[in-house]
């Protein structure tokens, strides 16, 4: 049998090929001449075969016939073989392969070869790809490496270490004590996987943690290093255009913020060298911005003095500035995770913020629209606004529907002025009016009906704005409502704000017809026009177009309008005394509240529920006798007002619309039966009423009086409510739970989810933390409040997720041992 | 890191490094989709993007795209330092390196790479280290050329 052809050459052949075809049948000849040579066991060219064969996989060729290979040439003495042969064995094998566990005696033996290049080898391979398994059998013989004094072995155990623990956190412990002295180190290799060991440990375990910040000192001695490598002089080996060593300042900046946060004193310790770097680091090159920018994140994190954080933010408002996009980007980002805790800082480079809106990036454009949302504020509301709209108009489809809503909520909380309010609106309407979320409609007009003196105004516009165009169907939707409410208004030409315009019934009604019939009009557009054209019989003279128009739909295709039109129909004939009555003005509707907070966190994209504070209470610019608290809780992500319209977007029922049409006026506390308008907040579990966490921390506690129980204890974890009446209203029950963990692990990413039945209303505020830690050491503690109104026996479903041992774990559970004086 | 590779525009894969274990089907749409995304990428754009729950780090040189899969807490500008330090052990290694000296001498690309990160992280921050340590091995290789 001829020698097998070499790697280089094969390489050089594959290329010649021409087409997808020929190079298949080329690997397809190749592919057997190696299965007939690995079957003939033959030992001299089994390493060329097997790097062939890597070259065929990564063209995207199976190559799984060539994995016991890779095994044999691991055991081989020579080093050329090993070499590929764990490279073969990191490319073909995983640990899902059982034949991977056969590679576990090799590596042994080769962790402890004479050739410390072999060691490395053996070290990669189980740092790359080891399999828990394999972890645990070899974890010794890594520690053993961990305390060798040839630095090059040292710093690859290290990593391998990091590997270990990784996969199997258990053994963490044991890599501790060969962490003694490791940062004591000259070698900048050891030092550097040394402070990765360091950060994977602390960030895995609290108690290594604390362990690390008071019994090793180990603050002071990364400040002394770090502080060494800025203060050297030049040092050939390690620099990077000027710079000593970023990487490892980099890498121990990190560890600082872990060490620091949550901590006075570490945070102290570090407060001066951290100023330090960054007021002396070069910035030119990238490098020096990449230290900047982790120093700025660190700083951010720990419990630095506001100096510094001053000091941080101005970094970031350079970054701004630089010409590099990439700067830009981190450091748009870094802001919108620092803008809730430092607003006023990030205030002051809100117009460079702004300026970012015209990037050419995408990805900046996005941050830039995000940061400017939580930016804006009444002081600033005409100027941003006018930036945000241009904005809009300008800005790809994929950015309209959140521009859009942001602009929506902004305008909100802090318009001037009702005019102002109803422009923006407009504007919105008329240039991204395609792209507004369907929520917004009900908002616009309970908005506009708020609006008393601007009705006309309004109506004058939206009329105006639909002789334009005719295809965005919120801006139809919400201009067919108001000329169905306003007609009178627009008729009669007595706008003040704006001059008036001189228009006919019969326009009007030509306008409303033409949406009837238009290819444009989406079914519901189509609802919301007809009943418009009922509503003008009130309100118009020209009462036989109406019923002609009226009478037409009710043979419509259209199940929606039929059943419209028939009713409108025996409205005219049967009950015609009670047309006036029925569609009379709508009254002014009262407006749920929305949460201030909430709207941050939506703009952001990022719910931070830790970060929000007391700083930011809401701020409703509604009047403030919304009387009902209990709509108050309905607070959450995404919170819309809820309004209990009836008209467009309910769908029809039995009984009748008209005997709907007089239920859903009436403003009762209960939650809106079946409203298309209610916010994200899903509805879709009756009975209950399903809340998630929301964002304004509360300190109520203890409870007075109402004894304690326990909710739910079950695989160690137990959580107990304890009660208090809110002072305010006594049908509210602040309930305080306590979440606490006997197992001997932490659990992590803890969160606790409460529903109620319909009759209840329920609001969950931020927990304390998401990490129960082991063995009781610390409970984490939330807040529920339940509104009661109907002094119902109180009932909750419960369900907890949370990661133990690193699989997740969820549990349902009914709590309905409440004491009664809870709920009584 | 998560994981490294090394296309070129026509969007021929010419390393990839994986530090997680992933199933060769996931690997494969993910190579794939990962590819046409950068591919799509403007020259003026930013070296970052996000992807499903990573942030990619990218960055051309000459006809070889090097992108870098991080993770949410990692510093996206001293990846960028990373890629580029590779790029310098390459290109002393193999002297002006380009393309096709990564196409014909793969398996060299990927020593060099495990020489240099472990497991994501660097092993040794000074180049002249890194460089020696592959010296060294290659020497130990017998001088006839087995492949």
């Amino acid at each position: 049998m001829p020698a097998p052809i070499r790697l280089r050459e094969l390489i050089r052949t594959i290329r010649t090929a021409r087409t997808q075809a020929e190079e298949r049948e080329m690997i397809q000849k190749e592919c057997a001449a190696i299965r007939s040579s690995f079957r003939e066991e033959d030992n001299t060219y089994r390493c060329r075969n097997v790097a062939k064969l890597l070259y065929m996989h990564m063209l995207g060729y199976p190559a799984h016939f060539g994995q016991l290979e890779c095994l044999k040439l691991i055991a081989s003495q020579k080093f050329t073989d090993k070499r590929i042969g764990y490279l073969g064995a990191m490319l073909l094998l995983d640990e899902r392969q059982d034949v991977h566990l056969l590679m576990t005696n090799c590596i042994k033996n080769d962790l402890n070869h004479s050739t410390q290049y072999v060691q490395g080898l053996a070290l990669c391979t189980l740092g790359c790809m080891g399999s828990s398994e394999m972890c645990r059998d070899l974890a010794g013989e890594v520690e053993k490496l961990l305390k060798t004094s040839n630095s090059y072995l040292r710093k690859k155990a290290a990593l391998c270490a990091v590997h270990v623990i990784r996969k199997v956190p258990e053994l963490m412990e044991m890599f501790l004590p060969a962490t003694k002295n490791l940062l004591s180190e000259k070698n900048h290799g050891v030092l550097h996987t040394s402070v990765v060991l360091l950060t994977e440990m602390c960030e895995r375990s609290p108690d290594m943690l604390s362990h690390f910040r008071k019994n090793e000192k180990l603050v002071p001695q990364l400040v002394r290093i770090l502080k060494n490598l800025i203060m050297s002089g030049y040092s050939p080996e390690h620099d990077v255009s000027g710079i000593s060593d970023p990487f490892l300042q980099v890498r121990i900046l990190r560890l600082l913020r872990i060490l620091g946060r949550s901590d006075d004193d570490s945070s102290e310790a570090m407060n001066d060298i951290l100023a330090q770097v960054a007021t002396n680091t070069e910035t030119s090159k990238n490098v020096g911005n990449a230290i900047l920018y982790e120093t700025v994140l660190t700083i951010m994190d720990i419990k630095s003095e506001s100096g510094l954080r001053v000091l941080a933010i101005n970094i970031l408002g350079r970054f701004l500035l630089n010409n590099d996009k990439n700067i830009r980007y981190v450091a748009l980002t870094s802001l919108l995770k620092t803008v809730q805790t430092d607003h006023n800082a990030v205030q002051r480079h809100r117009s460079t913020i702004v300026d970012c809106l015209k990037d050419l990036d995408v990805s900046i454009k996005r941050r830039a629209m995000e940061l400017s949302f939580a930016l804006v504020n009444g002081n600033n509301i005409r100027g941003m606004m006018k930036e945000l709209l241009y904005f809009l108009d300008s800005c790809d489809p994929e950015f309209k529907a959140d521009c859009a809503s942001g602009v929506f909520l902004a305008a909100e909380k802090y318009a001037p002025s009702k005019r102002w309010h109803i422009d923006t609106i407009m504007r919105v309407l008329t240039t991204a009016g395609s792209y507004v979320r369907d929520d917004s409609v009900p908002n616009l007009i309970q908005l506009i009906t708020n609006s008393v003196e601007m009705h006309a105004y309004t109506v004058q516009r939206l009329y105006k704005a639909l002789l334009d165009d005719i295809s965005q169907q919120p801006l139809v939707q919400v201009a067919s409502w108001c000329i169905g409410e306003y007609g009178d208004l627009l008729v009669s030409g007595q706008c003040e704000e704006e001059e008036p315009i001189q228009v006919t019934e019969d326009e009007v009604l030509d306008v409303l017809e033409g949406l009837l019939v238009s290819n444009l009009s989406a079914p519901v557009t189509r609802g919301y026009s007809l009943t418009a054209i009922m509503k003008l019989s009130t309100r118009f003279s020209s009462v036989n177009r109406i019923k002609k128009v009226v009478s037409i739909y009710g043979s419509s295709i259209d199940v929606e309008l039929q059943q419209r039109a028939v009713e409108y129909n025996a409205l005219f004939k049967k009950y015609d005394h009670m047309r006036p009555a029925l569609l009379e003005r709508m009254p002014i509707m009262e407006k749920t509240a929305t949460n201030g907070p909430s709207e941050i966190v939506q703009t952001n994209g990022e719910t931070d529920s830790t970060v929000l504070d007391t700083k930011h209470p809401p701020t409703i610019t509604q009047p403030p006798s919304q009387g009902n608290d209990l709509l108050d809780l309905l607070g959450g992500n995404d919170v819309v007002p809820v309004i209990q319209t009836s008209l467009p977007t309910k769908p029809p029922s039995a009984g009748g619309e008209l005997l709907d049409l007089l239920g859903d006026l009436s403003l009762t506390g209960a939650p809106p039966p079946a409203p298309a308008s209610v916010p994200s907040v899903p509805m879709s579990q009756p009975p209950f009423l399903l809340d998630g966490l929301s964002s304004q921390p509360l300190f109520n506690d203890i409870g007075t009086g109402i004894p304690p129980m326990t909710a739910y204890n079950k695989n160690g974890l137990k959580i107990e409510f304890m009660f208090e009446r809110s002072n305010p209203n006594p049908n509210i029950a602040v309930i305080t739970i306590h979440a606490s963990n006997s197992t001997e692990a932490d659990m992590t990413d803890f969160v606790f989810q409460a529903a109620v039945p319909k009759t209840f209303q329920l609001q969950l505020l931020s927990p304390s933390s998401n990490v129960v830690p082991a063995l009781n050491q610390g409970n984490v503690t939330q807040v529920i409040r339940v509104l009661n109104p109907q002094k119902q026996q109180l009932r909750m479903r419960i369900k907890l997720t949370y990661t133990y041992k690193g699989s997740p774990v969820q549990d349902l559970a009914e709590v309905n041992n409440f004491p009664p004086q809870s709920w009584q | 890191m998560r994981f490294m590779l090394l296309f070129s525009r026509q969007g021929k894969l010419r390393l990839q490094k994986w530090y997680t274990a992933t199933a060769e089907r996931d690997k494969k749409k993910m190579v794939r989709e990962l590819m046409q995304v950068v591919l799509a990428r403007k020259p003026k754009m930013c070296s970052f993007l996000e992807w499903r729950d990573l942030k990619i780090v990218y960055k051309r040189y000459a006809s070889l795209y090097f992108c870098c899969a991080v993770e949410e807490q990692d510093n996206e500008l001293i990846t960028l330092e990373v890629i580029h330090r590779f790029v310098e052990l390459l290109d002393k290694y193999f002297g002006s390196v380009c393309e096709l000296d990564i196409i014909f001498n793969f398996e060299k690309a990927y020593f060099i790479l495990d020489e240099f990160l472990m497991g994501g992280e660097i092993q040794d921050t000074s180049k002249k280290s890194v460089l020696k340590a592959i010296e060294q091995a290659d020497l130990l290789q017998e001088v006839y050329d087995y492949f």
